[in-house]
């Protein structure tokens, strides 16, 4: 049996709840489309290599670099963007409010990423203790060094009785 | 980024074919596989997607076998209770490997393939300085410049790296077997086996080969015995966590049978292990070990295993043996300090496989 290798591919993805059918070539990482093709720029480009977190997205509810990802892997599956988790109303998750509250950022730059994973760690179990959080956020690099605010806002939100997530959007 | 043709394999029998054929790549996870691309380490002509193939993505015990499928990612490895119980020197190298998203993503097919970290080996094209992997015959500037992090064992004059990867590790101090698939048919490779030195390689005239595995050829999962040994993954990095190992240990231990009842919980008041006497503290039956972020593969130190038994575990009694186990280590001007680390942690690792920290 013979593969038929395209060069362009029609991928069809659920995105922040919606569904969208684009084009795009095989080399398309989902960070670029989200960013230069929907014009989504909440997942930021830091260093296009997986070191640094900042792009980090939910793919079927899991957190997932966008720079190491191609659109082409993304067929039939369901993505949440940073621009995904609030509420049509604009009100904020628990997670997010938690940020706020305790000062978890400084530029901001790192801050999608961390609460995408944020929202993961969470869902996932990790959110037990100060250690546990430390470890399971360590794929998200923040330069500011916000790291302890970081701590305390997900722990606080992993409290919360609200404390859903959107993953199954 | 080159761009390439792309196409979703519906078998792995069609990816193996589409493999054989020249300029293709496999892409599971993509992790490392699009970082290769950007730097220009690899940029194939046609790129096949096993991502769906459901089939490879198991895990289970059967025969007395844990069966691992090559596309279950770093995560479902190290979280799955199976893997946990069985084989938790393996659970926890994938659980101390990268970050929780790049977990998500990365296959344990496709981590023991991934290359080394050597900074020099990995930067953009066009090169600005010589590497024998990305341009044969250029030469070895870690071997001439820094070299701190390279290898202690297998080394040549060519290339001095290391391959970075922690599941290879446990999987070779487990015994674990690579079932690979290709144009000749499926066929087994040992995984203490599966990578290659740069003296091995140079020895069978391919200098710059590092593994066994052929052109053309899937790793489409490992089996690994269940063993009812103590296990333990030690890995030394400069931070905490989400970092590549200086060193790593991996080790098994199974202790004789009084050692064993010793070690079941304590009443309040009864003696402290430290106060007992070596007898009582255990004597190995029976261990292995194995070194990662030492050489081009992972490192067992059989000369070690074959002299552990009957040895307490002790850090006092275990240290001089894996001493003499490391009395061939090579080091480079720079990196002295890793025969000392990796005897360290390999001293860690049997004492904590054996339940003594």
């Amino acid at each position: 049996m013979t593969l038929d290798f395209a060069r362009r591919l029609e991928v069809t993805l659920r995105l922040n709840g919606r569904d969208v059918t684009t084009v795009v070539s095989p080399r398309t990482t989902l960070l670029d489309w989200l960013r230069d093709d929907i014009g989504l720029t909440g997942a930021k480009k830091g260093c296009n290599e997986g070191a640094c977190g900042t792009c980090t997205v939910l793919v079927d509810g899991r957190r997932m670099n966008g720079c190491l990802t191609l659109v082409v892997q993304c067929e039939g599956r369901s993505v949440t963007t940073v621009e995904g988790l609030a509420g049509d109303d604009g009100k904020l998750l628990p997670v997010q409010q938690a940020f706020a509250d305790h000062d978890a950022f400084q530029c901001g730059y790192c801050t999608p990423g961390q609460l995408i994973s944020a929202v993961a760690c969470i869902a996932e179990g990790h959110a037990t203790g100060d250690a546990s959080v430390r470890e399971w956020m360590s794929g998200n690099i923040c330069r500011c060094s916000a790291y302890p605010q970081i701590t305390a806002a997900v722990l606080a939100a992993a409290r919360e009785p609200t404390a859903d997530d959107r993953t199954a959007r | 980024m080159r761009d390439f043709g792309y196409a979703r394999a519906g078998t792995a029998e069609a990816a193996a074919g589409a493999l054989a054929g020249p300029g293709t790549a496999v892409i599971a996870g993509g992790t490392e596989l699009l970082n290769w691309f950007r730097l220009g380490i690899a940029a194939p002509d046609r790129v096949v997607d096993i991502g769906g193939l459901d089939g490879l993505r198991g895990i289970a015990v059967q025969h007395h076998e844990l069966r691992i499928g090559a596309l279950a990612t770093l995560n479902e490895v190290g979280e799955h209770p199976l893997v946990i119980q069985t084989a938790g020197a393996l659970a926890s190298a994938c659980l101390q490997a990268a970050s929780a998203q790049i977990r998500n993503r990365a296959t344990i097919g496709g981590n023991v393939l991934q290359r080394t970290r050597c900074p020099y080996f990995r930067a953009e094209e066009p090169l600005p300085w010589p590497c024998n992997k990305r341009d044969p015959g250029s030469g070895c500037t870690s071997l001439v410049g820094r070299h701190e992090r390279q290898a202690i064992f297998g080394w040549t004059r060519d290339c001095v790296a290391v391959q970075p990867s922690d599941p290879a590790v446990a999987l070779a101090v487990l015994d674990a077997q690579a079932d690979v698939l290709g144009p000749a048919g499926p066929r087994a490779i040992p995984m203490r086996e599966f990578h290659l030195t740069q003296r091995e390689a140079a020895a069978a005239g391919e200098p710059m080969r590092e593994t066994r595995l052929e052109p053309g050829e899937l790793i489409t999962g490992y089996r690994l015995p269940v063993s009812p040994s103590g296990q333990a993954y030690v890995k030394v990095r400069e931070r905490a966590s989400y970092e590549y190992a200086i060193v790593s240990a991996a080790a098994t231990v199974r202790l004789d049978a009084r050692a064993a009842g010793a070690r079941e919980p304590r009443a309040a008041g009864a003696r402290e292990p430290r106060a007992a006497g070596a007898r009582e503290q255990g004597l190995i039956t029976a261990a292995r070990i194995a070194l990662g972020s030492v050489a081009q593969r992972p490192w067992r130190l059989t000369a070690a295993e074959a002299e552990l038994p009957g040895t307490p575990l002790t850090r006092e009694a275990l240290t001089p043996v894996i001493e003499r186990a490391m009395a061939d280590a090579a080091p480079l001007p720079q990196n002295g300090f890793k025969v000392t680390m990796a005897c360290n942690a390999a001293v860690r690792a049997l004492l904590a496989a054996g339940g003594a920290s």
